[in-house]
């Protein structure tokens, strides 16, 4: 066999004593050192089984192939009642499953507003009661029906919800409409402006987009995100760029299918830079689902909070989740809020950081780092830290500022064990408080535990 | 008492870097302990015993305990402290960059040739992988690696095209480069394949000294011979060599290997002329291994350096070179070995015959601790501790390994030879090795020992002193 290490000069890496680092410095010898540190305590046992599983290294190159040559379309805006078959009384909501025992004040918030909405309880007090008592009351994870809702996301037969169609491999996600940012449903408030908006959305908004979509063609969601990139969003916390570029594009269609209703649905588009923040998290559920189900793959397909816990799902791992307590975000507050009014992390957006865009793509949003409390250069090192935890970079969603390097995409389990470092997720920060709304955003750590727990579960795989 | 506690989480240094920071602190005036070192189980404990109060803390973060004997002093060793762990840091953090944190990420920045691992052996694998995946040779000097993260590893080097050297493979040289602890040698023509560190060093320590260098060394783990490993990482390395231009003859050095593997290593077909030094009784010692290496390359075998033991001994010998045949004052006496390299202490046992051996470079006493050849303290404690007899030692010289060891050892040499101790040295160097075999030598012989570059010669200088064994 010809071993090439012993034809040409020697360039070495390092890793361990720097004693031997140091002397191959003398001898002039070129190399790089690895920052190493001891793996996350307890993981020395499942790592080494999990990294000599002979399967690892092709399935992680299936699943993160696949979740990286997705194509996710826009395809239409239609009645949860109709694609999710929900009925009355049925409810999704973000994260891993939880009961309203468990549920903190925010979901039990959204809870009660879908209530009140789909009219299965005039009052708050007795939308609390009825929730309370289980009767003719499902819960159930959007996760498990292709689904994603942002902060306590939680779906209801009359919302509608945009469709997400991935032209590589076929699959399909779905995530409500955006109500925009304050009061709204998704933070846990349920006053009546808030149900009067959804009333609006599900009468007005769902069916003139719909139209409006019928008309102009399924939109390319890798592009325009790929555009967006390029624009200054990262796509969790900054989405301006990506619904500028969404109304441009559907903009004449809804004129042209509802023309006295086009302003008013402009209007409301326009006057919320979040909006397209649901087309960008169906996309990415879309893109982390087709990686699902690679047995021996150590990639992550799914991190969800529910305002209590967090969770994880991996792909070599079906359908379990993996969780630990939900923290509390580190960030900016509006008005006179403060920390002491700050939910633990809720919301199913961390797929977009699942899907390699939000806090991994800080880098290409340094008009948010202030937002969130930071220099430029912080979100320069966060994104930079992510490449360590990430199986490879994406082919299309690219940083400007980083020479056009492909996001890190696709975080491995095994990665973050042995690392110590945790996903960075960007977030909005919802009010502790039933009925509050937002209070700020930030930056947050999902629990340690989630991933060494499924570490674990990999290494008994 | 004045006591500093500390612990720190996600600062990491590696042991010897810790080590060294320990020390620097204890030699201050007014430091009467210093522990900075991992926050493991062991060195918790061990900061416990000596009365600090430490707080809960995880093998992953730093632990900091000093004592001093006043306030100022204290002071004064915490800011020495910082500026020790500033001055420690790794490069990349000094330089402000983002630091690959695995070798996989590491590899993907850098192109390598190839990859040195030596964090602790229960977390070497996951690097050494890293390397494998990444298609780069990877030599592991970490040990207490388990066997069958070796096998799996050297059989996906195979299937890679690539070599595991190690684990526990404490010299390579590669290229010209010498990794871990590698003695600065000529190139030559001489290609080695090593399941024994310090055995290649002293072959190839001696081929150096004859004028004859090397293309390459390559370790390959002392266990690599066995029956369970099966010669994986010999055979690959076999053929490596015989595939390079560069190399005309090639030794292979093995402790004593298992016999059908020794059989299957010596049939293969290789077009290049192979010398064998495989230890055990009944076998070539290294020198032996060395000599006929010379003969085959037709190069002539000079008087290996020695220096005897200054005259007023009882032992004392007239000229360099013929102190080997001196006769001893200290007959009957007992002759222990306390030895940093394995098969240099199997090598001299198995000549001595008799004697009480010990490894310092084994597993059991590095777990936790550095190399001897690195901190020779329990070697120097052990040393301490003889009030009679022969004592026979290695020093092993080279990149890697302590940068001055006679500065340390020549001082107890000198107690040892006052209390009526015979201390025989065998040093295995080269004129090029950056502690200077002669300087070194020499130091070690004005304090009273007998110095050999050849183990063997100071094993049989050793026995005569001892007046154990025949000849």
């Amino acid at each position: 066999m010809t071993l090439s290490m012993l034809y040409g000069e020697p360039r070495v890496i390092t890793v361990g004593a720097q004693v031997l680092g140091e002397a191959l410095d003398r001898q002039a010898v070129p190399r790089r050192e690895v920052d190493w540190r001891p793996p996350l305590p307890g993981t020395s046992a499942a790592l080494a089984r999990v990294l000599a599983d002979p399967r690892r290294e092709e399935a992680n190159a299936t699943a993160v192939g696949r979740m990286l040559s997705a194509r996710p379309m826009l395809t239409g805006v239609r009645p949860a009642r109709e694609v999710l078959g929900l009925r009355a009384g049925e409810f999704f909501h973000a994260g891993p499953p939880i009961t309203w025992e468990r549920a903190s004040g925010p979901m039990r918030g959204a809870l009660i507003g879908a209530m009140l909405f789909e009219g299965l309880a005039a009052t708050p007090e007795e939308a609390q009661e009825r929730l309370a008592s289980g009767a003719g009351i499902t819960l159930d994870s959007c996760h498990h029906h292709r689904a994603v809702g942002p902060m306590a996301g939680v779906v209801c037969p009359s919302m509608w919800m945009l469709e997400v169609t991935d032209a590589e491999h076929g699959g399909t996600a779905y995530c409500s409409l955006n109500e925009g940012l304050g009061k709204v449903l998704r933070y846990g408030a349920y006053g009546p402006e808030v149900i009067d908006r959804l009333r609006w959305m599900g009468e007005v908004l769902g069916p003139v987009l719909a139209a409006a979509l019928e008309r102009c063609g399924p939109l390319d969601l890798r592009a325009l995100i790929a555009q967006a990139l390029q624009m200054g969003d990262e796509l969790h916390n900054r989405n301006r760029a990506a619904t500028s570029l969404l109304v441009r594009e559907i903009a004449p269609a809804i004129v042209e299918a509802a023309p006295d209703r086009a302003a008013e649905v402009l209007r409301f588009i326009n006057g919320n830079d979040h909006f397209f923040l649901n087309a960008g998290m169906a996309a990415a559920k879309v893109s982390a689902d087709a990686a699902r189900g690679v047995p021996g793959s150590s990639l992550v397909v799914a991190m969800a909070r529910n305002g209590t816990d967090f969770g994880i799902q991996v792909s070599g791992l079906g359908d379990r989740w993996f969780t630990g307590p939900a923290g509390v975000p580190d960030g900016l507050y509006l008005g006179g809020y403060g920390p002491q009014d700050a939910n633990p992390d809720i919301g199913d957006s961390t797929i977009t950081e699942t899907a390699g865009l939000g806090g991994f793509a800080m880098a290409a949003a340094p008009a948010i780092v202030r937002f969130v409390g930071g220099e430029v250069s912080d979100a320069v090192a966060a994104t930079t830290s992510m490449y360590e935890i990430t199986m490879a970079e994406h082919p299309a969603y690219q940083i400007p500022g980083l020479g056009f390097r492909g996001t890190p995409a696709g975080i491995d389990v095994a990665l973050v064990a042995r690392t110590g470092l945790l996903p960075v997720v960007n977030t909005g920060i919802a009010g502790r408080v039933a009925g509050t709304g937002q209070v700020g955003a930030g930056l947050v750590s999902p629990p340690a535990e989630a991933f060494t727990a499924a570490l674990d579960a990999l290494a008994e795989a | 008492m004045n006591d500093l506690v500390e612990v720190r989480p996600g600062v990491y240094r590696d042991s010897v870097t810790l080590m060294r920071v320990s020390r620097a602190l204890t030699e201050r005036p007014g430091v009467s302990v210093a522990v900075v070192a991992m926050a493991t189980e062991l060195n918790t404990a061990l900061a416990r015993d000596l009365g600090f109060a430490v707080p809960p803390a995880t093998p992953g973060d730093l632990l900091v305990a000093v004592r001093a004997s006043s306030p100022a002093e204290l002071e004064s060793a915490a800011a020495e402290l910082e500026r020790q762990l500033a001055a420690r840091a790794p490069a990349s953090e000094a330089r402000g960059e983002a630091p690959p944190r695995t070798t996989r990420s590491a590899a993907r920045a850098f192109e390598a040739s190839l990859a040195l691992v030596s964090v602790p052996g229960e977390h070497a694998f996951a690097e050494a992988l890293d390397a494998v995946e990444a298609g780069l040779s990877v030599m592991i000097f970490s040990d207490n690696v388990p066997v069958e993260q070796e096998i799996l590893l050297k059989d996906r080097a195979r299937a890679k095209g690539v070599l595991v050297m190690g684990p526990d493979c404490g010299t390579a040289v590669v290229g010209g480069a010498g990794l871990g602890f590698a003695n600065v040698l000529r190139p030559g023509p001489v290609g080695v394949v090593a399941a024994s560190g310090t055995g290649a060093q002293q072959v190839t320590s001696l081929l150096d000294l004859a004028g004859v260098g090397v293309s390459h060394v390559l370790g390959v783990g002392g266990r690599d011979l066995s029956a369970e490993v099966g010669g994986r990482s010999a055979t690959q390395a076999l053929r490596a060599l015989d595939e390079d231009p560069a190399t005309e003859l090639i030794v292979l050095i093995s402790k004593p290997p298992a016999p059908e593997v020794a059989r299957a290593v010596r049939d293969l077909d290789l077009a290049t002329p192979v010398v064998s030094a495989l230890l055990g009784p009944g076998q070539d010692d290294l020198t032996t291994a060395a000599e006929k290496v010379l003969r085959a390359l037709g190069r002539e075998v000079p008087e290996w350096p020695s220096w005897p033991a200054p005259a007023g001994r009882a032992d004392g010998a007239a000229s360099p070179g013929a102190a080997a045949s001196s006769g001893g004052a200290s007959r009957g006496a007992v002759l222990r070995g306390l030895y940093s390299g394995g098969t240099l202490r199997a090598e001299a046992a198995l000549i001595a015959g008799a004697g009480e051996f010990t490894d310092f470079g084994d597993d059991a006493y590095t777990r936790g601790r550095a190399h001897p050849m690195i901190d020779p303290a329990l070697r120097l404690e052990a040393l301490r501790g003889v009030a009679s007899g022969v004592v026979l030692m290695d020093v092993v010289l080279g990149h890697g390994a302590d940068p001055d060891p006679s500065s340390s050892l020549a001082p107890e040499i000198r107690d040892a030879v006052a209390r009526g101790v015979d201390v025989v040295v065998a040093v295995i160097g080269t004129d090029g090795d950056p502690q200077g075999l002669r300087a070194q030598a020499a130091r070690l012989n004005e304090a009273g020992a007998a110095v050999f570059t050849s183990n063997a010669a100071a094993a049989r200088h050793a026995r005569a002193l001892a007046g154990t064994g025949c000849p």
